[in-house]
């Protein structure tokens, strides 16, 4: 009787076993085979000529030179206009309001909900928001400005944490000297939190980066090289969606923009992670 | 942190003007959300005046040009690949999160989370391709056409995988030490102590994963639209092609007018309408209701 118990208890052991190590096999094994896949079929059209020159018969043959420069103005407009609006709620957030405020409590819901606003429907509000009502129309401008509403909760909450960690004797120093809290901010807290708010700016420059489906009807598909931000300007990821679902033979320099993709991304969220382990102490999750 | 009471700003005006400066910048930041449900509403207005929401269930088919607006093929879509990739996904994420915490050594261990983070960050038109151009014949090879709902369940899968696998890692790694050396003390082998002390202890976590997922594998766009075939049909076996709310928006947002335009803001609604319900089962959760 002990001794069926026992076996049991021992089967079921070496069933969980080899149940938790081949799930991590198998997570492993799909992502070196998709690694794999993209990087061996794309270095081979990595130059510096693909990475400068403009794209030819649809993107089937020359560069990504234009749509490098599309994607870093989208960029641009999105950051500039996240980061102050980002920086500031952080600030409010975190330095003025107590958990209990009904401001506090409203604003942190509202971007709880944004965070979770699938990125098609941020497509959709752009569409109707910034290129018809403000008639922007489809540009650079509309496209930076729908992924500004888009990372605000990841560059919120990154710089929250940021000023969080800022021990509260700092506060309380600066209090006692009798200090304004506006000197107290910009001359203690601000760059003690400053390590907070570049992990949010890469995290949300990498969510940025990634962003295809909120950028189609936004930013649109013109492949020429941008003289305005009132132009429409193709972002790399939608290069790649359009070169792989719309161009027959456009697989080859398909995967080469995968490739410069996924190498910017994997190079922007280990200075993230690296720069939080650094200075915050703290394992980032970006989920 | 301290509190602001008014006692202590009054004395310096700058202090006062910065407080409104920062409160105003506040309130754009939470409008958003409420702009993009006015935008959303004002655009679907007509169509759901003059139509009604009960034809959008009850039409024959999905054909805008003809006036026939009937979302349920659509909405079956997004269910089953939700359904599906969740329920794969859940148990490998956990697994690979107890992976981490209990069954790898060190040295594993620590590239492994690595890999389930940088992962984390890969957009989804990267898996998108890498599913049509590898996943998409393997399945079609074994029963064409390819384009299916299994090729979308399996990428969805991938992609969510990571949200669900570092939830639960975080989950995992806020159970007290106290209960796992009670559990040792108690002579208790390594599965027997996660399934009953470890689960139970961290189950609020683990569910909130399952929410984030659930939300990631509704909202995601490009790599279902890139791998589904976007039939509209309501798909009856697992290599049927069916398109989802979300690739539905992306394919016919381009040309779509007037009424039709309209209709499709109406399934950004009911998207919206989703992933709002799912920010308030997380909430419930996070108050510690599920303990029940």
């Amino acid at each position: 009787m002990v001794k069926t118990m026992a076996r049991n208890l021992d089967g079921r052991e070496l069933l969980a076993l080899a149940l938790v190590w081949s799930a991590a096999t198998l997570v492993t094994a799909t992502f070196c085979w998709l690694f794999g896949d993209i990087l061996w079929h794309g270095l081979s059209h990595i130059s510096w000529t693909f990475l400068t020159a403009p794209p030819r018969n649809a993107g089937r043959e020359g560069g990504i030179g234009p749509i490098l420069v599309s994607t870093a103005l989208i960029l641009g407009v999105c950051l500039s206009v996240s980061v102050p609006i980002g920086v500031g709620t952080a600030i409010l957030l975190a330095e003025f309001t107590t958990d209990a405020s009904l401001f506090g409590r409203l604003t942190r819901r509202s971007l709880d909900v944004l965070s979770g606003v699938p990125s098609i429907v941020f497509g959709l509000f752009g569409n109707a928001f910034f290129c018809k009502t403000l008639g922007l129309g489809f540009s650079i401008l509309s496209g930076g400005l729908t992924l500004a509403c888009m990372v605000l909760p990841i560059l919120i909450r990154s710089t929250e944490e940021g000023f969080r960690a800022v021990p509260t004797g700092y506060r309380l120093s600066a209090a006692a000297l009798g200090l304004s809290r506006t000197t107290t901010l910009v001359h203690l807290l601000f760059p003690a939190a400053v390590p907070g708010l570049l992990v949010g700016l890469v995290l949300g420059v990498g969510r940025a980066i990634a962003e295809t489906a909120a950028l189609i009807f936004t930013s649109g598909y013109v492949d020429r090289m941008p003289e305005s931000l009132l132009d429409s300007g193709r972002a790399l990821s939608i290069h790649i969606f359009d070169l792989s679902m719309n161009v027959p033979g456009g697989d080859p320099n398909a995967y080469a923009s995968t490739l410069v993709l996924v190498v910017l991304l994997l190079a922007i969220n280990g200075t993230a992670s690296w720069l939080a382990e650094r200075w915050l102490h703290q394992r980032i999750v970006t989920v | 942190m301290i509190s602001s009471g008014s006692n202590t700003l009054s004395r310096w005006p700058t202090d006062r003007l910065l407080l409104w400066l920062l409160r105003g910048v506040a309130t754009i930041a939470g409008a958003i959300v409420l702009l993009i449900v006015v935008f959303l509403v004002v655009e679907a207005l007509p169509v759901l005046r003059h139509v009604g929401v009960a034809r959008f269930f009850t039409d024959p088919s999905w054909h805008p040009a003809e006036g026939f607006y009937n979302l349920t093929p659509m909405l079956w879509g997004t269910l089953f690949a939700m359904v599906g990739s969740v329920l794969i996904a859940t148990p490998l994420g956990i697994l690979s999160a107890v992976f981490c915490h209990y069954y790898a050594p060190p040295a594993i261990a620590r590239p492994y989370r690595r890999l389930i983070e940088l992962l984390a960050g890969i957009p989804s038109v990267v898996y998108g391709f890498w599913g049509l151009v590898v996943l998409v014949p393997l399945i079609g090879a074994i029963r064409p056409p390819g384009p299916s709902l299994l090729a979308g369940i399996v990428i969805l899968t991938i992609m969510i995988l990571p949200t669900i696998a570092l939830m639960a890692d975080a989950g995992l790694a806020n159970v007290p030490q106290q209960y796992l050396r009670g559990a040792a003390a108690l002579g208790l082998p390594r599965w027997a102590t996660i399934r009953g002390v470890v689960f139970p202890a961290a189950k609020s976590g683990l569910f909130t994963g399952v929410i984030l997922e659930t939300g990631r594998a509704i909202g995601e766009t490009m790599a279902i639209l890139m791998v589904c075939g976007n039939v509209v049909q309501t798909p009856h076996s697992l290599f049927d092609p069916m398109r989802t709310l979300t690739a539905n928006i992306a394919l016919e947002m381009a040309y779509a007018l007037g009424d039709h335009r309209a209709a499709l803001f109406v399934s950004g609604l009911v998207l919206m309408g989703m992933i709002a319900a799912l920010v308030g089962a997380a909430d419930w959760i996070s108050r510690g209701r599920i303990y029940g």
